[in-house]
């Protein structure tokens, strides 16, 4: 259905839409038919084509009234619009005439009767295959307005529930009504056209195909079936998860939120004070990772702590490298991450450096935040700053035997083509930054001056 | 605009749907780590705000991002026309880009999460009403990524509004690396006034820039 577009549809329609969209540069939406949702007398078709034409829609119903004497050409016209054309979106307003609708009401029972009366008085082919025939095609679209009508009404309400292809007990009547007419007219054809043997024969083969049908398509059906399901279930589990999601974000990061506030005025010397802290910011911490963090991530919230946890993209690593610390230390680690990249060794290598320097942070510097920022500059480089307002140091003063900075950091960068800057002072914090271009190193790019200038 | 001398206490008013969060908040701005701010009153709902900012014309609102029936969104629509000198913090528990893209463009001055300590929460209240906007290294963050050209990012439609310029952008840089603002005049060696100018141009360029529905690129963004 959605395969028969604008143009295969309307071109009959109006010769003049062919030339229209050649010439013009920006073609308006309107040049699809869509049907009217309200207002319609059968389906909306009229409507629709009147939308199009930019003619008034009594005159398209008579057109198309008029085309059904002419051995119900226009019956056939406008199923076959009906079923081509889409239904205009749910929500669109119009003004509708109940005069309108009333004339509409006419002309569909004259186009009708003018069908059926014409080919009745004409050639007794043409009355034998159009009598029944048309009242096979009635009953069809009294099936398929239903169908149609459902569909508003889901898309009006919006509410969940079992798709169903009728709704209320009006539905199935109406649809049981389409059926018996469509059922009768294709017999009364039939009988009309066959000997009774035949008949039989006939009745006989068609059952027998549409039962092969069945059985054959039994798969797809089943697999139809099944996808529907799970398309439902996991519409629910979505929706459930976003109501469990508001809920908790209000009443229980809210309380964790007041927690933290509570424990960071009051004195920093009390360890129960500190431990309260450190778990209040841990819960808030891993809530909101299962709330809002990936949702590919196969493993629950338990695993969020421990381990390495498998990432495909850097932030994500760097953000489970600041929880570590976090949970480790009993310090804040927020990290900030601006663009991303995708996780490999390099920039594991970066992270576990970054992670270093945070721990080195929260060990020495006396301070209970500590600030990380990550940034993946347009294609060329990562660069990940770690710093804290602490105490500072003199990096001449570093005991030879303490290898943090040197081994754990600045080997682990410079062995990937980074560069790592340092910049401290006694009692005005640290601040270390590793930078990491993006590419891997050919040896004659990684010229450290060219990216440390401020070293 | 009728901004009282910075001697005077800041006039804070505080919004916020949990009552015991704004008894916390109140309890620590009446402390004695924050200087020069009183409470002069507190809202648990929109409409409460509303009457209550238009009641008390304090200096500086603390708001709630998330309440019941539109949020802090809602309490700026209603109250920025009657009280445009009424300067908007905006304070959440969320992390979200969606929430601080939307606040700021609402109208707020500045955004802090509500793990901020109670001192400097007193001073960011103090800046915001001396006329700077507050950011918080998160929000630096998303407004850099915001205005990132990298693909992916919202597309720029205007390029006055929908740009920033470079020294815009290193500001914004150091603000998400945690510096204050004396430390990012004496790291771009220019002055703090110069600083607070670039800052403000940011905020006036996130709340202004249509940058392909800036919005839309906070609500797609779901990391926290």
């Amino acid at each position: 259905m959605s395969s028969c577009d604008d143009g295969s549809v309307t071109t009959p329609e109006s010769p003049r839409e062919a030339g229209s969209t050649a010439t013009e540069v920006a073609p308006e939406p309107a040049h699809r038919v869509l049907r009217h949702r309200r207002g319609a007398v059968v389906a909306g078709v009229a409507g629709g084509v009147a939308d199009h034409l930019g003619v008034p829609v009594l005159r398209v119903r008579v057109v198309f009234t008029l085309l059904c004497a002419l051995g119900g050409a226009g019956v056939l016209a406008y199923g076959g619009l009906w079923v081509c054309c889409a239904m205009e979106p749910a929500g669109t307003e119009r003004e509708v005439d109940d005069r309108d609708r009333i004339r509409g009401y006419g002309l569909v029972a004259l186009g009708l009767a003018l069908a059926l009366v014409l080919s009745a008085v004409g050639d007794q082919v043409s009355g034998w295959v159009l009598g029944p025939l048309g009242i096979a095609l009635v009953g069809a679209a009294v099936v398929w307005r239903e169908a149609d009508g459902d569909a508003a009404a889901a898309g009006r309400s919006g509410r969940r529930g079992r798709p169903r292809i009728v709704a209320g007990r009006g539905g199935v009547l109406r649809a049981v009504l389409g059926a018996v007419l469509v059922a009768g007219g294709i017999t009364v054809f039939l009988v009309g056209r066959l000997n009774v043997g035949a008949v039989q024969f006939g009745l006989l083969a068609a059952t027998a195909t549409l039962v092969g049908v069945v059985v054959l398509t039994v798969p797809w059906w089943m697999r139809l079936a099944r996808e529907l399901t799970a398309e439902r279930r996991e519409r629910i589990r979505s929706e459930e998860r976003a109501e469990i999601a508001a809920h908790l974000h209000d009443s229980v990061l809210q309380t964790l939120a007041l927690i933290q506030r509570h424990t960071e005025t009051g004195d920093d010397d009390a360890p129960a004070v500190r431990e309260v802290r450190r778990l209040a910011r841990r819960q808030e911490r891993e809530l909101r990772e299962w709330l809002y963090g990936e949702r590919e991530r196969p493993a629950g919230p338990e695993d969020a702590g421990e381990g390495a946890p498998e990432t495909s993209c850097f932030g994500a690593a760097l953000r489970a490298a600041a929880g570590e610390v976090e949970d480790a230390f009993a310090v804040t680690v927020a990290p900030v991450v601006v663009g991303d990249a995708a996780h490999d060794a390099r920039t594991a290598a970066l992270v576990a450096a970054a992670r270093e320097a945070m721990v080195n942070a929260a060990k020495h510097a006396g301070v209970d935040e500590i600030s990380v920022y990550a940034e993946v500059e347009d294609s060329d480089a990562l660069a990940v700053f770690v710093r804290d307002r602490g105490c500072g140091f003199d990096p001449e003063d570093v005991p030879a035997d303490r290898h943090g900075l040197a081994d754990s950091i600045r080997a682990r960068v410079e062995r990937h083509g980074g560069t790592v800057r340092l910049r401290t002072a006694p009692g005005d914090g640290t601040e270390v930054a590793l930078t990491l271009p993006r590419a891997a190193p050919a040896p004659e790019n990684t010229d450290r001056t060219t990216t440390s200038e401020v070293a | 605009m009728s901004t009282p001398t910075d001697d005077e206490p800041a006039r804070v008013f505080i919004v916020d749907d949990h009552a015991l969060f704004r008894r916390g908040v109140r309890a620590e701005l009446e402390g004695p780590a924050a200087s020069g701010v009183t409470v002069v009153g507190e809202a648990g709902s929109v409409g409460e705000a509303v009457a209550g900012i238009g009641h008390y014309r304090p200096d500086v609102v603390l708001l709630d991002v998330h309440m019941p029936e539109g949020g802090g969104a809602a309490v700026l629509a209603r109250t920025r026309v009657d009280h445009p000198d009424v300067v908007f913090l905006a304070l959440s528990v969320s992390d979200a880009a969606e929430d601080v893209i939307s606040v700021i463009r609402a109208g707020a001055r500045g955004y802090v999460t509500k793990t901020i300590s109670g001192r400097d929460l007193a001073d960011a209240v103090r800046r915001v009403r001396a006329g700077d906007p507050v950011f918080s290294p998160r929000l630096a963050g998303f407004v850099l990524d915001a205005f990132a050209d990298r693909p992916g990012a919202a597309p720029p439609v205007d390029p006055e509004v929908d740009q920033l310029t470079r020294r815009e952008r290193d500001v914004l840089r150091l603000l998400a690396r945690g510096y204050a603002y004396k430390e990012i005049a004496a790291e771009l060696v220019i002055s703090i006034k110069t600083v607070e100018t670039h800052v403000s141009s940011v905020l006036r360029k996130t709340q202004s820039s249509n940058r392909h529905e800036l919005s839309r690129w906070a609500t797609d963004r779901r990391l926290v």
